[in-house]
């Protein structure tokens, strides 16, 4: 493979390929868009796994992830010393995982883990309030926003002890009707299709999370 | 804690040599391989728990193996496949060492030996026994691992080992005798192997331990298979393809929805309430279309390529005496000269039978356009009622994860553009506010009774001040009847019909807004009672309107009978002057000089459409002055000001929702009554609806600020549907009943020469169609089917009625049922405090053991504690890290609670001798999990 040199071995693109949900072609995208983070960091030869990492503020200023307001949570569950900064295979995950490819169960698996803010594995009020904080800018008084949460448990939390996990999660998640659609993107589309074009003018392989 | 017990292994390991720590990462390895074939055996999507013990894995074997492992891990692998090809004994000798689960130094020599064993006998089957073997007790002790990592449980651990080495040496002596199922067994391993290679890409694993996994399961597969098809990449490209054409096609489609764009701005903005006026307003505007579809496709356009020209016969000429004045502005603007005798307009058309070569029947096309634009209307208004009405029964609207949808999924995470983002937020905000009001809503205590008295007074209230305004309507109508038969009036009496209505749509709403503030209702419902009341009001105002118009009718019909004599007596004169001088034919008289009658039918249809042009302006006005000027008065003038005009008195404009959707439904009423009498209204009424979109979409996001309380409106429009229904039916009276009962001017107009209007739709049956159908159709209007037809038409209904009665009272049963179950599950995991309250009674009665039970009744306690803990500091992460094995000491010597859910979907898991730990495994989903994952963080 490799048009000037050589990027990958075929059997690292194979297993790229087994592992996620891209192909060839799109691995090397990847790669390339990783590179561009931070080209002196990275090196174009990856068929000896060089160990760098892209610092974590490199890769929330993606056009992907820009106006997310999950940005930096979403780096840092990816990362695997959960400090945000990415090595490649971090990279390929967080794109696979949030590519329209991904199953929603793996989806839902990964939402919860960008949901829980303090890293305890339980969605807590203190996850909530963030999530909901990041939400709406802060645009909502602080008795609004404990008064969402608190609905929230209430709806979710079936074994009662006061924070959600995941399998409270799951099984709300699994029942919303944007997660239920078939083709795995509704939200997008229901929403404001003008985002979607910008990225897919760009060629850049589609993210989203639980849609 | 797995980190330090490891490397205390490890260490101990080093002293022995390095080929058993390679045998030991073999065995890790393989654990979690096991544990992942396992999983797909119980299940092969994830479940729950498969997704929950997929995630234990994830968060320990990161970092159990850092450091030295990760990087030995590669290079093992590699030696593994470079040891494929080798003769079997190696090869043998290698895959037994694979399959050993956790089995450690006491357990690697009678492996060993079962390994020498086996290769002697050089029985192919050998290590797939050996493999099963140990892949049961995988089973168990990668359970084992990650609940029990404590340092305590290490002596239960070895002592697992011992037992576990026991069963490897029974195994190694079954051995011997291999058979074809084993053979199976072992394909179904490779199959397992396969089927992991090709789901890897969904494993919630980190990507370092999937290429690791997937290597080994390829090289597994390639031992036992040869050549393995790798990569699916194809196949993948081709569904990607495909899903990405789907969401194309989705953007297409929602690209293709008018205004969506602009409706959702205003939505993230104002609310779905504000929205669901401009959804209304594009309703109307498809409605509307379609109207002038049918209009101008089959009369106007019609009538203007093939009818006679302007200027041909009287009425399509301008009368002498007008003309001087008839292109004058303002006399256009009254739509009088040229546009009333226009095509716009009923007098213009011509009673001819057929017109043109194709022999379009042009006055049956009239009449049948003016009925079906009733019955289409009719058609779709009530269509979309019952289509909105299935729609709200079908979605959750009070579904149970209202808060946790929104809060969780609502973001959209393809917005890339700052633009959209920033709508997107505003969006979710107000749809968390819009949730919030309804929740305070319901939360809401009450005093019924002061409650009850309050919304009686406020209606007795309301009712007095319609009943007032309805009086004084007809007060000065009546009085406006007396004007009218006398002369030299002023200006108030001429226009004080006018100046009362006005003044009564000027003061009324505001009034029912502050009346209706003493009943505290929901502000969705309190829109709908504010609409209901003004719609009250204007039932006045058009009452009225018709009232006026038939009079003028009636005055013009008495006109018109005394000018038809004087019309046929002028002809008559005409000719008989030509006849007495000369034979020849008398030259035609110059159509603009005939005597005309007045043509009620045109002023009716002139009244309608200044109506609609005057409630155009009046209401582009009103929106320019009371918003946007008011807006730009008080954004700038605000600089140099006594007081904070943003804050203070004048601020900003809200958007009228009842107003402007009452509006828009009277609007509809008029273009309804108008439309027979003058075919251009409904182009007029299409070019309204359409500059009004842009126009007060403009106006709400420049110079309205959002209600105060933003409410969600009903998902379905229906209240408004409702009034447009009623509004219909009531446009419908007067236009039927003029059709049906007043005969048509003589000289104007399609149906001009008959007695009736109707009467066109006998001669077509009479001329056009063979005579049983004349035969047929007066049985079909025999008094004695209609009547019957209507009843079994009445019984239906009363059917149908009951039907959807019955059917929706067990939707609400088993609503209500679906909720107590829901409850009842929460209360099941929630009230674990009673069911043990009950069972500390028990206990208590038990007279032996007293020690143990004691020590069940005080952890029957704890949970409470923990609990509460969570609840007050938002479970600190302290409280995370201690809670959970408090609570699993407790879950392990309380096997009660089992009883209360159902078997998870673990396998049973316990291994004899093993009793400690079969407990977790059977409470299932709860507290062993919550362990499994807090460890990983010790």
């Amino acid at each position: 493979m490799g048009n000037k040199q050589t990027i990958f071995t075929d059997e690292q693109l194979d297993a790229y390929q087994d592992c996620t949900f891209f192909t060839r072609k799109e691995i090397l995208r990847l790669h390339t868009r990783y590179h561009e983070l931070a080209p002196n960091l990275v090196p174009m030869d990856y068929t000896n796994d060089p160990d760098c990492k892209v610092p974590i503020q490199l890769i929330i200023n993606m056009p992907e992830l820009m106006e997310n307001p999950f940005k930096e949570r979403i780096v840092e569950s990816f990362s695997e010393a959960g400090d945000g900064n990415l090595s490649f295979n971090d990279f390929v995950d967080m794109f696979s995982v949030l590519s329209e490819m991904a199953p929603r169960e793996l989806k839902a698996i990964y939402a919860f883990k960008i949901y829980d803010f303090n890293t305890d594995n339980f969605i807590c009020k203190s996850d909530l309030e963030q999530t909901l904080n990041k939400l709406t800018r802060e645009e909502l008084t602080p008795e609004e926003v404990n008064l969402v949460c608190e609905k929230v448990i209430e709806e979710a939390d079936l074994d009662g002890d006061g924070k959600l996990a995941f399998a409270d999660f799951e099984n709300m998640i699994s029942r919303a009707p944007d997660f239920l659609r078939i083709g795995s993107s509704g939200k997008a589309i229901i929403g404001f299709p003008a985002g979607n074009t910008e990225l897919m003018e760009k060629k850049v392989i589609d993210k989203e999370e639980k849609q | 804690m797995p980190r330090p017990n490891k490397t205390q292994i490890e260490i101990k390991m080093e002293d022995v040599g390095i080929e058993i720590e390679q045998v030991e990462r073999d065995s890790d390895d393989d654990t979690g391989r096991h544990g992942k074939t396992n999983r797909r055996q119980q299940n092969n999507k994830p479940s729950p728990a498969g997704a929950r013990n997929n995630r234990n894995n994830n968060r320990s074997q990161p970092q159990a193996r850092n450091g030295r492992r990760t990087a030995v891990e590669d290079d093992s692998e590699e030696e593994e496949e470079d040891e494929a090809p080798k003769p079997r004994r190696g090869n043998r000798k290698k895959l037994t060492k694979a399959q050993d689960s956790d089995e450690e130094s006491e357990d690697e020599q009678p492996n060993r030996k079962t390994n020498k064993k086996g290769e002697n006998q050089k029985h192919k089957e050998e290590p797939n026994n050996k493999e099963k073997q140990t892949d049961k007790k995988g089973k168990g002790k990668d359970k084992d691992k990650d609940d029990s990592k404590d340092k305590k449980k290490k002596k239960k651990k070895d002592s697992r080992y011992v037992l576990s080495s026991s069963s490897s040496s029974s195994s190694s002596s079954d051995d011997d005798s291999m058979s074809e199922g084993e053979m199976a067994k072992l394909m179904e391993e490779v199959e397992e192997k396969k089927k992991l290679v090709s789901n890897m890409r969904n494993k919630p694993w980190r990507m370092k331990r999937r290429l690791a996994a997937l290597k080994e399961a390829q090289s597994f597969v390639e031992k036992f298979e040869g050549a393995l098809g790798k990569g699916k990449g194809r196949r993948l490209f081709a569904y990607k393809k495909w899903i990405k054409f789907q969401r194309d096609f989705d953007n297409f489609k929602t690209s293709c929805i008018p205004w969506e764009r602009k409706i959702k701005e205003v939505e993230s903005h104002f609310g779905s309430s504000v929205a669901s006026y401009f959804i209304f307003l594009r309703w109307m505007y498809g409605m509307n279309l379609v109207l002038f579809g049918i209009t101008f496709g089959l009369v106007v356009i019609p009538e203007v390529l093939m009818g006679l020209p302007y200027g041909s016969i009287p009425r399509k000429t301008v009368p002498r005496a007008e003309q001087a004045k008839a292109m004058d502005f303002s006399t256009l603007w009254d739509f009088d000269g040229y546009c009333k005798y226009s095509v716009l307009f009923y007098g213009y058309y011509n009673d001819q039978r057929t017109i043109g070569l194709l022999k379009f029947r042009l006055p049956l096309a009239y009449l049948m356009v003016g009925i079906g634009t009733f019955g289409y209307s009719l058609m779709v208004v009530i269509r979309t009622m019952a289509s909105n009405a299935n729609e709200s029964g079908g979605d959750g609207e009070d579904s149970d994860f209202l808060f946790c949808w929104k809060m969780f999924t609502s973001w959209d995470y393809l917005i890339g553009n700052s633009e959209t983002a920033d709508n997107k937020f505003a969006s979710i905000t107000t749809s968390f506010k819009e949730g919030i009001v309804d929740e305070e809503e319901n939360q809401k205590d009450e005093n019924i009774h002061l409650r009850r008295f309050l919304r009686v007074l406020a209606n007795f209230l309301i009712v007095c001040s319609l009943g007032g305004s309805g009086y004084l309507i007809y007060f000065v109508v009546k009085r406006s009847q007396d004007f009218a038969t006398r002369d030299n009036l002023g200006w108030y009496e001429k226009n004080e019909v006018e100046i009362v209505m006005s003044l009564l749509g000027l003061v009324c709403p505001p009034l029912f807004e502050s009346i209706a503030e003493l009943e505290e209702y929901h502000p969705r419902i309190a829109l709908k009672w504010q609409l209901g009341r003004i719609f009250a009001l204007f039932l006045g105002n058009l009452y009225t309107f018709l009232f006026a118009l038939f009079d003028e009718v009636n005055q013009k019909l008495a006109v018109e009978e005394s000018i038809k004599n004087a019309t046929i007596w002028a002809t008559h004169m005409h000719y008989a002057n030509f006849t007495g001088n000369t034979s020849a034919t008398p030259p035609p008289i110059d159509p603009a000089d005939v005597i005309r009658g007045p043509c009620w039918e045109t002023t009716v249809g002139i009244e309608f459409v200044k109506l609609t042009v005057s409630d155009i302006q009046v209401t582009y006005i009103t929106i320019l002055v009371g918003d946007f000027l008011r807006a730009v008065i008080v954004r700038f003038l605000n600089y140099c000001w006594c007081w904070d005009l943003e804050s203070g008195f004048p601020s900003y404009g809200e958007f009228d929702i009842s107003g402007n959707v009452l509006g828009l439904v009277f609007n509809q009423g008029m273009i309804w009554m108008g439309a027979f009498y003058a075919p251009g209204l409904v182009g007029i009424n299409v070019l309204r609806l359409l500059t009004s979109m842009y126009y007060q979409s403009w106006a709400v996001m420049s110079s309205n600020v959002p209600h105060e309380r933003i409410f969600k409106a009903s998902r379905s429009n229906n209240f408004y549907m409702g009034l447009l229904l009623l509004i219909l039916f009531l446009s419908l009276l007067p236009v039927v009943y003029t059709i049906m009962t007043l005969p048509p001017s003589f000289d104007c107009g399609p149906f001009s020469g008959k007695s009736k209007m109707f009467d066109i739709i006998m001669e077509t049956i009479e001329l056009d169609f063979p005579a049983f159908i004349g035969n047929i159709f007066s049985y079909v209007a025999n008094p004695g089917l209609i009547i019957p037809a209507v009843l079994l038409m009445v019984l239906a209904i009363y059917y149908l009625n009951a039907v959807s009665k019955a059917y929706e009272n067990s939707n609400l049963e088993l609503k209500k049922k679906m909720q107590m179950q829901r409850d009842e599950e929460k209360n099941r995991r929630n009230n674990q405090d009673s069911t043990n309250s009950i069972m500390k009674d028990l206990e208590d009665l038990l007279p032996i053991m007293s020690g143990e039970n004691k020590a069940s009744t005080n952890k029957n306690d704890l949970p409470k504690t923990p609990k509460g803990a969570d609840k007050q500091g938002g479970a600190s992460r302290n409280g995370g890290r201690v809670n959970p094995e408090k609570e699993v000491s407790l879950a392990a010597q309380n096997p009660r609670i089992a009883v209360t859910r159902p078997p998870g979907p673990r396998p049973p898991g316990p291994l004899p001798g093993n009793p400690q730990l079969t407990v977790p495994g059977q409470r299932g989903r709860g507290p062993p999990q919550r362990v499994g994952r807090g460890q990983p963080r010790h």
